[in-house]
């Protein structure tokens, strides 16, 4: 019975990481800033194999600019022209049909690898803001594409593009005989090359970044309690960090990804610890009698924010990450959990619920405002994109979990569809 | 006292699931070192738990417990061991009276039974954050817990686990899933 029994745990768990080129993930924009900038973005260039272009370059920026929502990209089939070199550009074209910029390229294929250049124009002055080239292996094509887009985007925007990064997510599937399969994935931030990092027939929450993207830290329920892991991303290797009695839940990386924030129940109630990752000491940082759980790290590391339900309800407190006095930052509403600092630590986006609503709200750290940003009964999770523009978060269609987005101003919103399964926990990467 | 056929046929497959799976825990797991904490109001004046009879709820009940081990008691829809799952209000972890004589009942077979060993298993609804309900769910099968020591089962034979709402019995998005939701199954171990 026993040999049999592990058996089946070791088959209930299946780590792995294969890419899979399929898109699972479909980006609706719900709700645009009405001052979107119109941009054209024609198709680039190519020379090379017959094939044609392994990746649409072009058609990846334009998807990209759209979802950040800044942009109003001008349909293909709307342009009159499509050069693809500055000599054959007629800025006069492009102002009729009332662009402000304008982004042509080419693609060369040179002995298997891919050249990329392009160039961004100002229409109405007639200038090029921007001239790029990079040289990529077939493999690398799509990330050189959403590289692109962050170039045009920090140029158009003087902020810092998101579109080369990543999120993790957990999905559940319902199987037969009562049954679900959760799975960990992580996509490009458009969605596309979602790939399986664990899987299991127990549940598995919380992922969370290393700072350096390498590493995502996670709860496993596998051995049918709770446990913490971190795999590294590029072999799928993974260590057991704590699995003590009770709770091991809401792992955080310090913001140097020396330490790693987590909740442990083992001494009775759930406290927020401290555990350095290099010599594994744990260090005890809250101690209430209720639940502490749920720490976010200040940029600087040297504060701790955490739901508690110390004063009834759970709300918001701060504490100095190597322990010290506890100081309650929320009072507005009956529920405020799961906060996580803004990359710039100025505010911290939670789950702020008023009446039974549950949603996205960022208070100011400075003046301690809380700004409601969704409109959801069920919305969750959020986690901030590392240039700090927008939040994504878990919200519900019906029954089923879907993935949104929302600009910290509330004026942008998008929601991110799966083919099927219930998808939740998105955590942006840095 | 709903008591819905879906959630005890569910928390059977759960008892039939685990009941293959290893005994291999800790001795004096889950000793809560703070002891007198807010829930233990419930616990008062249960201490006697000699009752068997309690009051009952409800007529569903558990066939084919036998299967796992368990006396024909736990198919007997008038005895209160037939329930294996106690229900709790929203954000609360305090039992509801209703449920202290199956509470009570349970306690009273695993000091009968020195062998039998239970896990606890809290659980929340899906509203909220995931990691708070995942504290929630593990206070709730604590007061479970603490109920069942102050009847004098040993430590050995109980332990927690808290899956917060990752695990619903029921998937609705409504008070009448949440309900079902929001409970502390207790699930035997294979005997």
């Amino acid at each position: 019975m026993h040999i049999l029994l592990r058996r089946i745990l070791l088959i209930s768990l299946v780590v792995f990481y294969a890419p899979t080129s399929r898109s699972e993930l479909v980006i609706e924009i719900t709700k645009g800033v009405e001052t979107a900038v119109p941009i054209a973005i024609v198709p680039f260039g190519w020379q090379g194999g017959a094939a044609g272009m392994p990746v649409n370059i072009s058609s990846v920026v334009q998807a990209d600019l759209k979802r950040s929502g800044l942009f109003k990209t001008l349909a293909e089939r709307d342009m009159f022209t499509r050069p693809t070199e500055v000599a054959k550009v007629k800025f006069r074209n492009w102002k009729a049909l009332g662009q402000e910029y304008l982004v042509i390229g080419q693609v060369n294929e040179v002995e298997g690898r891919y050249q990329v250049q392009f160039q961004v124009f100002d229409v109405y002055k007639g200038e090029q803001l921007l001239g790029y080239r990079l040289t990529v292996p077939a493999k690398d094509l799509r990330r050189a594409a959403h590289h692109v887009s962050d170039l045009v985007y920090q140029k158009l925007t003087g902020k810092k593009g998101v579109f080369s990064t990543r999120i993790a997510y957990v999905t559940s599937t319902a199987l037969p005989n009562n049954k679900k399969n959760y799975k960990l994935l992580v996509a490009d931030a458009d969605g596309f090359n979602p790939k399986t990092i664990a899987s299991s027939f127990e549940p598995l929450m919380s992922p969370s970044w290393s700072p350096d993207g390498k590493k995502l830290a996670y709860v496993s329920f596998e051995n049918k309690r709770a446990a913490i892991y971190i795999q590294m991303l590029a072999t799928g290797k993974r260590e057991k960090i704590a699995a003590y009695k009770g709770i091991n839940g809401a792992p955080a990386f310090s913001p140097d990804g020396s330490r790693l924030a987590l909740t442990l129940s083992k001494d009775g109630s759930p406290d927020i610890y401290v555990l350095n990752l290099q010599n594994k000491l744990l260090m005890k940082v809250t101690k209430s009698y209720g639940i502490d759980t749920e720490p976010t790290w200040s940029p600087d590391g040297k504060t701790i924010v955490y739901t508690s339900d110390r004063g009834g309800k759970p709300q918001l407190y701060s504490i100095p990450s190597m322990g010290g006095q506890a100081r309650r930052l929320t009072f507005a509403g009956d529920y405020n959990a799961r906060g996580r600092f803004s990359p710039d630590g100025k505010s911290i986006a939670m789950v702020h619920a008023n009446r039974g609503d549950y949603r996205i709200a960022v208070m100011d750290m400075a003046t301690r405002t809380i700004n409601v940003l969704t409109a959801g009964r069920y919305d969750e999770s959020p986690s901030f994109s590392p240039n700090g523009d927008m939040i994504l978060y878990a919200a519900r269609k019906g029954k089923r979990g879907v993935l949104s987005a929302v600009s910290i101003d509330g004026r942008m919103q998008q929601n991110l569809a799966f083919d099927s399964g219930e998808v939740r926990e998105p955590a942006w990467s840095p | 006292m709903r008591f819905n056929k879906g959630v005890l046929v569910f928390s059977l497959s759960v008892a039939i699931l685990s009941g293959c799976s290893s005994t291999d825990e800790k001795e004096g797991s889950l000793l809560d070192g703070g002891g007198a904490g807010q829930n233990d109001a419930s616990t008062s004046g249960y201490s006697d738990g000699s009752s068997l009879s309690g009051e009952q709820f409800g007529s569903n009940g558990l066939g084919g417990s036998s299967e796992i081990g368990l006396g024909p008691e736990f198919s007997d829809p008038l005895n209160p061991l037939s329930k294996q799952t106690i229900y709790f209000m929203y954000d609360s972890s305090q039992v509801q009276q209703d449920f202290i004589p199956v509470i009570a009942a349970h306690a009273q077979y695993m000091m009968a039974h020195p062998s039998s060993h239970v896990i606890l298993e809290g659980h929340a609804d899906e509203r909220g954050s995931r990691e708070y309900n995942i504290a929630l769910g593990e206070q709730r099968a604590k007061s479970v817990y603490r109920m069942m020591k102050v009847q004098g089962v040993s430590d050995s034979q109980l332990e927690v686990v808290s899956y917060g709402e990752e695990k619903p019995a029921s998937d609705g998005m409504d008070e009448a899933s949440w309900q079902l939701n929001r409970r502390v199954e207790i699930v035997y171990q294979g005997q």
